[in-house]
Parts: structure tokens; sequence; C-alpha cells
């Protein structure tokens, strides 16, 4: 369980957001809106332990210690190196977050084909798009166990298939007990339990 | 169903994680690896050509030269040690992904420490027969490079991440580094000065060794708050 209490957040000395509370349980989805510059990826770069809010408290099943290790964060850069392959870059992640997918060879094929990207597994990630960068980010959150995502724009660049391969991941990360807080400029259809909306700069 | 309880990477698999990530990418760009390889033997090349000549003013001056050509050779890879892993993402993933940071930053440093330093120990003999060292000289110096560039590359980490984002960091990476490798240096040249004289050299050495477990205890640990820092 996730719960932020009081949160408040600066980007240098501008204050962007205060006395931001919400919780969230499991099989919960918060959508994070507001318009540019208003904190979205400061508040998902808070909850991934990147920044360090002015004050308030992020605790998760109630301790502030709780999070190392349950986060998988997707910011607007990936850590995708160009010159690995595809399945190079997979294994690579997974292997950073102790994911036991990273030695089997079956879970990498069936996260590429679960994401349309089968075809291309031994190219260079250099030689794909930036849309099929996004695909492979869905292809590493397909398999992992982490609790709590944390998705930046996860669908920007993504075309119409993307998006429903997006949602469907996210839905099936939610429906196993985990947590998705998504800061998005589009709509986007998640099947959630239940949905907190957090919109900033009001 | 509550879906299993993950972990973060154990300190021996983060090491060994980020050591086999960054041997994988120097491989594939070997031109950054080869690139301070050609300087050192370049800048090395230029002191015969500069100073002349003489058999026995190019010996003096040997054990001096390679280090100090050594030390600058390295300068030109520490920016790349943290860098691309900055701008592409990588380093916000090894924060979030709970495995020990410290542990990441040894393993990138001991990756720099086999792609940047190992290179010129081996190139060593070349070297030998450009500035007339003999062959006892000749393994202390090796012997020397293999213990003292690894201290650099800790060094060099901790530059590099105190650096990072900061517009001109290049030159400033320089500026932290330089004045902080002065003892290696000494200890370095000394020794293969030594060698040449026929003294014993141990206590050089034993310096560079001390110094070595010292770097590798305390530069993954300050190079890694630095990241923090630089992350936020």
């Amino acid at each position: 369980m996730l719960r932020v209490e009081q949160l408040c957040c600066a980007r240098g000395p501008r204050e962007l957001f205060r006395d931001l509370s919400f919780s969230a349980a499991a099989g919960d989805a918060v959508i994070v809106t507001g318009p540019n510059g208003s904190g979205k990826t400061t508040l998902l770069r808070a909850l991934a332990g990147l920044t360090l809010p002015v004050s308030g408290a992020i605790r998760w099943n109630d301790s502030r210690q709780g999070l190392a290790a349950k986060r998988a964060y997707l910011g607007h850069a990936a850590g995708w190196k160009e010159s690995f392959s595809v399945t190079e870059n997979l294994r690579f992640a997974w292997q950073l977050d102790a994911e036991t997918a990273a030695n089997d060879e079956g879970a990498v094929s069936a996260a590429l084909e679960r994401v349309g990207m089968a075809r291309q597994r031994n190219l260079s990630v250099g030689r794909l798009s930036q849309g099929q960068k996004k695909r492979l980010h869905l292809a590493r959150l397909s398999r992992s166990t982490r609790p709590l995502w944390l998705l930046d724009e996860p669908g920007a660049a993504l075309d119409g298939e993307g998006l429903d391969i997006l949602a469907d991941v996210v839905a099936a990360h939610l429906r196993q007990g985990g947590i998705a807080a998504i800061a998005t400029h589009q709509p986007l259809a998640i099947a959630a339990a239940r949905t907190h909306n957090v919109a900033l700069g009001g | 169903m509550t879906p299993p309880v993950p972990t973060g990477l154990s300190a021996w698999t983060a090491v060994s994680w980020a050591c086999r990530r960054d041997l994988l990418l120097a491989l594939r760009g070997k031109a950054d690896v080869a690139l301070v390889l050609v300087f050192f033997v370049l800048v090395t090349s230029l002191f015969p050509l500069g100073v002349g000549p003489e058999p026995e003013l190019l010996r003096t001056m040997a054990p001096g030269i390679v280090w100090v050509c050594a030390l600058l050779a390295s300068l030109l890879s520490f920016g790349r040690l943290f860098s691309a892993d900055h701008a592409d993402g990588t380093l916000e993933q090894m924060a979030v992904s709970g495995a020990p940071l410290p542990a990441l930053v040894a393993g990138k440093m001991l990756a720099h420490a086999l792609t940047a330093g190992l290179p010129l120990a081996l190139l060593m003999p070349l070297l030998a027969v450009q500035f007339g060292l003999a062959t006892g000289a000749l393994l202390v110096a090796i012997a020397t490079l293999l213990l003292g560039m690894p201290i650099l590359s800790g060094l060099g980490a901790i530059g590099a991440a105190l650096t990072l984002g900061v517009g001109g960091g290049g030159a400033l990476l320089a500026l932290l580094v330089l004045p902080l490798s002065i003892p290696v240096l000494i200890f370095g040249a000394g020794a293969i000065a030594a060698a040449q004289d026929g003294m014993p050299v141990d206590a050089q050495l034993s310096l560079l060794g001390a110094g070595l477990i010292l770097a590798a205890i305390g530069c993954p640990f300050a190079a890694a708050a630095a990241l923090r820092i630089a992350l936020d």
C-alpha cells in the first residue's frame, strides 16, 4: 500500500506542489495529470526515490524505507544501450532488477512476442524507432515482479496497437495486486479496481 | 494474489552486472578504447622527438614520462565513465533498482581499469624499447601501472560523478583529479626510477598496493554519493 502524505516538491527555487496527499492500495491505478511544468515528472521521480521532496513523506506499508527494490521506473530515457541488441538490453534490464526472467530464453521471446517485436530481437536498439523503444520497455515491464510501477508518459510515441499493449500490460500488473502511478497527457483506457486522479498545477 | 516479493541484487552480483555490461560496451565501441591507447603511445613518442634522442637523457626521463602520459591518457576516458549512462537513463534505472549503488559503481570502475589501465600496462614493452628500459625496470613499470591505474579509475570515478551534468565538465574533471593523483605519480615513477638504479622497489609498490586497497574501498562509496546528488 502506497501512502503519500503532505508532499511538497520543488525544482530549484520554484515550488511545484504542496500538501499533496493520496494513497493507493493493491490493484489501484494513480493517474497524474496536469499542464507542462506542473511537476508530474518530479512527483514520479520523488516516488522513485530519485528526487528528495522538500517536505512530506512517502510510505510503503507504513514504512518510509519499505520502497527499496519495490519500484520499476519508466522515465523519458529508458536506459537502453544503442550498441546492444534488443535481447541483450532486455536481459541486462531484468538482471539489474533481479528478475528471474533474465535467465529464461523463453521469457525473452514471449515478452518480445507480446509487444510485437519478435522480429527485431537481434537488431541493435540504435536502429529502433522511438515507439519501438517504448514497446521494448513494455516488454521489460511485462515480466516485472516489482509491485509499484512509476510510468512517466508511457503512451508517448506509441501507436494505437502499442497503447492497447500498454493498457493490457498495466491491467495485468494491477490484477496481480500491483500499483501503477502514471503521468500522462493522453487518456489511457486502463482497467483498474480503483483509479485515483491526481491533478497537479490547479 | 500477491506477487512474489522482489529483492535487489546482492553486492557481488551488482559488481559483476556493471562490469560485464561496461566490458561489452567497450567491446562494441572499440574506437574509444583504441583512442586512449593511441594517445598514450603518441604523446610518449613526442618526447624523444622534442628533447632529442640521447639514450641517457631518455632513460632518466622515462619513469616520469610514462606516468604523466598514463595520467593524461586516463583523463581522456573518465568523462565517458558516467556521462553516457546519465544521458540514456541507465543511472536512473540503477538508482531505482534497489541494487547497492556503490557496488554498481565498483563494477564500472573495475571495467574502466580493465579497458583503460590494463592495455597501457600491456603496451609497456613497446615503450621500453623506445626509452631503453632494461627488463627489470620494464617489469617494475608494468607492476606500477597494474597497481596504479585502478587507483586512477577510482579517483576518476569520483571526479566524473561530481562533474556530471556540469557545463565544461571535462576541464573541471581534470582539475579535480590531477592533484589527487599526484601520490600515484610519485610512487609509480619513483619505483621505475629506483629499478633503473638497481635499488629495491618494495616500498613504492607496497604504498601503491595500499593506495589501491583504499581506493577500492572508499571510491565506490564517494562516487555513488556524488551520483545520487547528480540525479536529484
